[in-house]
């Protein structure tokens, strides 16, 4: 009985020790755990950055959440995290809060994210919309009701708002850009942190208009009609070319990763940070969102290289200029 | 007779701890047995008070700095509740008038048919049909209630917009039938408990007079039992009213008066998720709102669980 257990418990190691070695072990050697967490909007293409570099380095244990871009930052500051996903730049109050901790980070763009506004399908006038008229239909306190209070040619029905919930970060943009300040909105909105469950509200609602990240646009073209927006210089329809441009604004964003300097000293965690620059372009596009011009890739890559601590928001100068 | 206190006499005139010492001259073992299972006892009863006022008393501590900030009858009366969006808001009437159109439907739901069951039960159906509904009803109450939340997202919605097209995608109606689905094992078994609990005597005495079932089920074990039934319609209200994860997974985050349920609103519970589960700063104002709707909570629920002593002791009848 005792050697039928040995030979039992001693076939199930060897079996075990024989899965996993399936890779090229030139270049499997790295081992250890990277944590990451953060916004929704970027999780598509960490997580895809993460699956790619499972191959490579299938020892490295990379964990991905989605606790949304504050929540990251709230782990990330205090050194529970390695990298944080953010799609809005960093806060005041949160480096401070790096500050109190001794935490310094690395501020890397990844890709560019539109935010799409959507409508019906059965939706044939609303073709195009102006900042102004967003402002009037999205702001807190608004008494548009109907389609004809935004542009009086329209139809006098009640039209009806699907929103992301306050803890988004397209939320927080999407009302800074358009209301003036990030959480001014009008409350009588259909909120949802699912963007599923956005699509799916529009495409059944005939008077229904909501917003959310261009790639989830993208998956349900079929269901959904765009709406070109005018942020001063014509209507603009979103796409990769007008969001990598900068032409479609001021509704496209910039997505970013920090990545702590302490964490970066580790060996897994550089490598990992080495692939995503160089594989971000690729993997953005395939998830939906718009890859950065290779000029400000190139730019990004010298920038890790020489590990420039701080952010950039504050800087007086176009997006691209900050980095190059 | 026996010298052990302990057996005999009704527990109001038990020996108190030095009279059960100094009784035998010594501590025999069973008084110190005795002794022991008491304060055993005392304790866990005692712990039910202490808890409760635990609750309470966090709730009132963490709710005095937000009174500070903001009036209560600015509180109590405002209809614009959005403490998350700029500017903010705290007037909590739009969550109290979503728990409430919730909680209608749900009553709406569940009285008529958790009270029909339970009628059937006691005074139609045979023991072996009773033995086959009792094991259902205790699955309707065994199932999670994140279940029935996605079964209303995902199944009792679409249904919905097919009968009625102008639902949304999140809405009272959905939420309140699921809720009222919920509860409807606890008025079933508690009004069956009630309606049993009638004297035979009572059915037989109307049947020797030629009544037939359905009188004496209406007009007989229904108003005699009414106390009972009452108090069951009670409870399920208040577990109505309380319901989380139903409400939040199906009505919606959008906090307005509406008595149209085929809207998104959203209760109070929904909004304590929202926040807890959110990233608003602790030690916010906007953060302390879920330490204010959580006591506006607990005095409704306590409010409806006094309601319902108070009927039930006023309309018992003792056989």
């Amino acid at each position: 009985m005792r050697i039928k257990k040995l030979l039992a418990l001693a076939s199930l190691l060897s079996f075990t020790s024989a899965c996993g070695d399936s890779v090229d072990a030139s270049s499997g050697a790295l081992e250890g755990t990277i944590s990451i967490d953060g916004s929704s909007t970027v999780f598509p293409i960490t997580e895809a950055v993460a699956e790619e570099f499972r191959k490579v380095e299938p020892k490295v244990r990379v964990t991905v959440g989605v606790s949304g871009t504050g929540g990251g930052f709230k782990k990330f500051t205090v050194g529970e995290t390695d990298v944080s996903d953010a799609s809005r730049y960093i806060k005041d109050k949160e480096i401070s809060a790096c500050d109190s901790n001794g935490t310094e980070f690395i501020e890397l763009p990844v890709a560019y994210d539109g935010i799409a506004v959507i409508v019906n399908k059965g939706n044939d006038f609303a073709r195009s919309m102006t900042i102004a008229e967003l402002n009037a239909m999205w702001k807190s306190g608004s008494k548009a009701k109907t389609w004809k209070d935004i542009r009086p040619d329209w139809p006098d029905r009640p039209f009806r708002l699907y929103a992301p919930g306050q803890d988004s970060g397209t939320f927080d943009y999407f009302t800074d850009e358009v209301n003036g300040k990030s959480g001014n909105c009008r409350a009588d909105a259909t909120f949802s942190e699912d963007d599923n469950v956005l699509v799916r509200g529009v495409a059944g609602d005939p008077e229904g208009i909501g917003y959310f990240g261009f790639a989830y646009y993208t998956e349900n073209k079929d269901q959904l009609n765009i709406v070109a927006i005018d942020g001063g210089s014509g209507p603009i329809v979103p796409s990769l070319e007008t969001i990598g441009s900068g032409t479609y604004s001021p509704l496209s964003r910039p997505l970013f990763i920090y990545a702590s300097t302490k964490a970066v000293q580790k060996v897994e965690v550089d490598a990992f940070l080495k692939f995503y620059l160089d594989e971000m372009g690729r993997l953005a596009q395939e998830v939906g969102y718009v890859p950065l011009p290779e000029h400000l890739t190139k730019a990004i890559v010298a920038r890790y290289a020489s590990q420039k601590t701080g952010t950039t928001r504050d800087m007086d100068v176009s997006f691209e200029a900050r980095y190059l | 007779m026996s010298a052990d206190p302990g057996l005999t006499g009704t527990p109001g005139d038990q020996p108190g701890v030095p009279a059960l010492l100094l009784r035998s001259g010594r501590t025999s073992a069973r008084s110190v047995k005795e002794l022991v299972i008491r304060l055993l006892l005392q304790v866990a009863a005692y712990s039910t008070i202490t808890i409760s006022l635990g609750i309470l008393f966090v709730l009132v501590r963490e709710t005095i700095p937000f009174f500070a900030a903001v009036a209560p009858l600015e509180f109590l009366t405002g209809t614009d509740w959005t403490p998350l969006l700029e500017p903010r808001q705290f007037g909590v009437l739009p969550l109290v008038a979503g728990t409430l159109l919730v909680t209608l439907i749900a009553g709406l739901f569940v009285i008529p048919v958790g009270s029909l069951t339970a009628l059937y039960m006691s005074e139609w159906a045979s023991a072996r049909f009773r033995r086959v509904l009792k094991p259902f009803l205790e699955i309707l109450a065994g199932v999670p209630t994140v279940v029935y939340g996605y079964f209303a997202l995902t199944v009792v919605t679409p249904a919905l917009q097919i009968i009625l097209p102008s639902t949304r995608v999140f809405n009272a109606l959905a939420a309140g039938l699921v809720v009222g689905i919920m509860i409807i094992p606890t008025v079933a078994s508690l009004s069956d408990d009630a309606m049993r609990a009638v004297p035979r005597a009572l059915r037989d005495a109307a049947y020797g007079l030629g009544a037939t079932r359905k009188e004496v089920a209406l007009g007989v074990v229904f108003p005699s039992a009414f106390s009972g039934i009452m108090a069951s319609y009670l409870l399920a209200i208040s577990r109505a009213i309380g319901e989380t994860m139903i409400v939040s997974m199906a009505a919606g985050s959008t906090a307005t008066i509406t008595v149209n349920p085929l809207e998104s609103i959203q209760t109070i519970t929904g909004f304590i998720v929202q926040v807890s589960l959110g990233d608003t700063p602790h030690g916010t104002t906007s953060y302390q709102t879920i330490f204010a709707v959580g006591l506006l909570l607990f005095a409704m629920t306590l409010l409806m669980n006094m309601v319902s002593i108070w009927i039930r002791d006023r309309f018992r009848d003792s056989y």
